[in-house]
């Protein structure tokens, strides 16, 4: 494996290293999601001009619209830490891998709700079962399910491999949530922001957009890192870096 | 790579493309049966005509919607490229309803028109400021802006 990752990457998933990384880069994470978050929801809620069919209720895209990017986003991460757990057993990926959970849930569940909460006035329904609506629930129970089963064994490396297997099937749900749209018939309007060809949104309500989607990507990384030096100390209880850390030594 | 690694390496690319096709193929057979809707024409041509509840998709006809005066009934006309269905609505309407909005009607047929008891609007991927589509309704003037303005006009 040595042959194939440069050297610094090898060293960086050594538990004591990624502690001491992760908690210097922590608070200017936390910091920088802070601020874009402020900037975008000031973009998004005062500064953006009201939509021509929707008015102002329209604003909650600045909310649904970046929370769902980042509930396939964090399950792409989760799939791909799993298999880098799966196959190289690095326990670093498996720890990414099940801290990254209960982040991608909160965020698909925020997600689902705000659209539920947008669609009762526009579409005239709280919910119903179109094709995009149904995947993005079954990613939610996916990652329901991922914690549920890592939590079920009594042996926390074993139960992250099960989940880790979980985690790797369900990463085919995250082009199917995308493509939906396309692909069948749905209530749910199709891609406004496109990577290819022209995006169907005025620049005055874009940036608020992009700017919130970037403060998502920082308050991932942020909660990621802390819960991932909590969980590593937790799992590494027996060894010496941890117990100098424990009593109080100048490690960290 | 040792030969452990390389041994799980494969066990899970065959597990995760079995469960691809696997997943790929109900995908595929479900693209035939989920029609969510009907569109006037084909109900016309009787493609409907084995379901007693159905949803019927289409356009708002300009100038077809007429509110009672002392209830929650409206009347309206659901088109699409050749076809026109006069439907019947008993509730509130979606803020999005109105003329040349696509929506999605549930509901049963009786006699030659439509009793819908739920009525959805579609929305589309359009985001723009009411001012900067005025703008563009004034240089389009004979185009209205909504999609699909081919079924915008009477059919």
């Amino acid at each position: 494996m040595s042959k194939w990752i440069p050297l610094w990457l090898h060293k960086l998933s050594s538990p004591p290293t990624f502690y001491r990384f992760a908690g210097a880069l922590r608070p200017w994470l936390l910091a920088l999601a802070l601020l874009t978050g402020a900037i975008a929801l000031y973009g998004g809620l005062v500064l953006a001009p009201a939509d021509y069919q929707q008015g102002d209720a329209y604003r909650i895209i600045f909310i649904h619209v970046p929370s769902a990017w980042m509930s396939l986003f964090i399950y792409g991460v989760m799939g791909f830490a799993a298999f880098l757990a799966l196959v190289w057993r690095i326990k670093l990926a498996e720890v990414v891998a099940m801290t990254s959970a209960p982040i991608g849930a909160a965020f698909t569940f925020i997600t689902l709700v705000t659209g539920s909460l947008w669609g009762k006035p526009m579409w005239g329904t709280w919910w119903t079962w179109d094709a995009r609506l149904t995947s993005e629930l079954v990613l939610l129970f996916l990652y329901l399910g991922v914690i549920g089963l890592y939590h079920a064994f009594e042996d926390r490396r074993q139960g992250a491999r099960a989940a880790a297997f979980l985690a790797l099937i369900g990463i085919i749900n995250v082009p199917i949530v995308h493509f939906s749209v396309n692909w069948w018939n749905t209530l749910h309007q199709g891609s406004t922001i496109r990577l290819l060809g022209p995006s169907t949104i005025a620049p005055g309500m874009l940036w608020p957009l992009l700017t919130m989607m970037l403060a998502t990507k920082f308050y991932y990384l942020a909660s990621l890192f802390g819960r991932v030096r909590t969980d590593l100390l937790d799992l590494e209880s027996g060894k010496d870096w941890v117990r100098t850390i424990a009593t109080g030594s100048t490690l960290q | 790579m040792n030969p452990t690694r390389k041994r799980r390496l494969i066990v899970v690319l065959l597990v995760v493309a079995a469960a691809t096709v696997a997943v790929g193929l109900g995908v595929f057979a479900l693209q035939q049966n989920m029609n969510y809707l009907f569109t006037p024409s084909q109900v016309q041509s009787g493609a409907a005509s084995n379901h007693k509840t159905f949803r019927l998709g289409g356009m708002v006809k300009a100038g077809s919607i007429q509110r009672s005066k002392t209830s929650l009934l409206a009347t309206f006309t659901v088109v699409d490229a050749d076809g026109a269905m006069p439907v019947e609505y008993t509730g509130i309407l979606p803020d999005l309803f109105r003329d040349n909005q696509s929506v999605i009607a549930t509901g049963h047929m009786d006699n030659a028109h439509f009793v819908a008891t739920e009525v959805l609007a579609k929305h589309d991927e359009t985001y723009m400021p009411k001012e900067l589509k005025d703008a563009m309704a004034k240089a389009h003037k004979d185009k209205p802006m909504q999609e699909g303005s081919d079924a915008g006009g009477s059919p």
